[in-house]
């Protein structure tokens, strides 16, 4: 269960760009050629955030596709899974996208005026 | 509890030190020795005060990386064993495939040419380091506790009780485990994944990241392909599709099958 980390990870970072501020939201990109599941990361989340500046934000995982190009003949192919074949045959290929993990955007409640 | 400072003891790793037989409890920013000995450290507690009302919320745009913090640990252990001279390696691999009596037959044979030390990685027990403390090699052992991989800062820690010599090799015996150890880079300077062929033999695209961030396949116990059903050439075929790039070896740990080329691969990247 990486993904217990890796959410405990996601809350710090979160909270540490907040400055001190509630967060209200988290916007993850998880790519799919990565070994997280979106699934963990969200049964992790309420956990993590309790008792933080987080506690009760939305995450909103954003999962980006797996893209890679073959070493071969230099086609682009689409991958759902961390291996696979060109249609040329070769199997050695350079990945594009899907290994994407990171923290896009995260909502703060701005100050009171009071 | 720790007695001292409060902190929590539950899921932190315990490094154990097999020459001396200290124990410490990691922390992220301290070690604790578990024997109670007094230590100073400081922490710092956040107080936040919200309130009820709100007035709207902003939006930031941010590009952080995820693992950022373990693989800057990771790219400074590598330098580490750079400056020194010293080979690491990490080996992962399912339990039960066989890591603890190759690093045991490996540094009988080759304990007379290179200097070895071991950090062993468990959940619990210092089993394996007792058995690799029996071969007369250091050893340290870490315990994750319910943590399923050990991680840049583990090694770390770990390393500063082992010691290594300049020049030497670092055997990282990781836990157990095909999937998480993928992700976490400890600063070695390539992955051995260890099969043995009383698995299935489509672990490698069962586990394709683990099988892809290595750089070399043991097979291990071919001694019993006799006794059971394993197709070698579809297991080696199915790395080959995940990692065109990965070397195979197939290897008996107890029959010494193949632990030439073994180790004759250990001596390229020593060199």
């Amino acid at each position: 269960m990486h993904e217990l980390g890796i959410t405990q990870e996601i809350v710090a970072l979160a909270e540490s760009r907040a400055g001190g501020r509630r967060v209200r939201g988290v916007v993850v990109e998880i790519g799919k050629l990565t070994a997280v599941l979106p699934d963990a990361v969200r049964f992790c989340f309420d956990l993590c955030t309790k008792g933080t500046l987080v506690e009760g934000a939305v995450l909103t995982i954003v999962e980006t596709l797996g893209s890679a190009r073959c070493l071969a003949c230099g086609s682009v192919l689409q991958l759902d899974q961390p291996f696979g074949q060109c249609p040329c045959g070769c199997t050695d290929l350079d990945w594009l996208t899907g290994e994407e993990l990171r923290i896009t955007e995260i909502e703060i409640e701005l100050e009171e005026t009071s | 509890m720790c007695a001292t400072c409060g902190c929590s003891e539950e899921g932190g790793a315990v490094i154990t030190n097999l020459q001396t037989g200290e124990r410490f409890l990691m922390h992220d920013d301290h070690d604790h020795p578990i024997n109670g000995s007094g230590h100073v450290h400081d922490h710092a507690h956040a107080h936040m005060h919200t309130h009820g009302h709100t007035h709207g919320h902003s939006t930031l745009q941010l590009h952080e990386e995820l693992l950022t913090k373990n693989n800057v640990l990771a790219e400074r252990n590598r330098g580490w064993f750079d400056g020194r001279n010293i080979l690491a390696l990490n080996l992962v691999s399912s339990p039960g495939s066989g890591k603890t009596t190759l690093l045991e037959r490996t540094i009988r044979d080759l304990g007379s040419e290179l200097s070895l030390s071991v950090i062993e990685g468990d959940q619990e027990t210092a089993n394996d380091a007792e058995r690799i403390r029996a071969t007369g090699c250091k050893v340290v052992q870490i315990n994750t506790g319910t943590g399923c991989h050990l991680d840049a800062a583990m090694v770390s820690r770990g390393l500063k009780q082992l010691d290594p010599a300049s020049g030497s090799v670092v055997l990282i015996e990781n836990v157990g485990n095909l999937v998480c150890p993928a992700l976490f880079d400890l600063g070695e300077r390539a992955k051995v994944v260890v099969v043995s062929v009383t698995e299935g033999e489509d672990k490698p695209i069962k586990y394709p990241h683990m099988f892809r961030a290595s750089e070399l396949m043991l097979l291990n116990k071919i001694d019993l392909l006799p006794y059971v059903k394993f197709d070698v050439e579809r297991c080696l075929a199915y790395a080959r599709q995940v990692n065109p790039r990965l070397h195979t070896i197939l290897i008996s740990a107890t029959r010494g099958d193949g632990l030439q080329d073994w180790y004759a691969w250990l001596r390229t990247q020593k060199n």
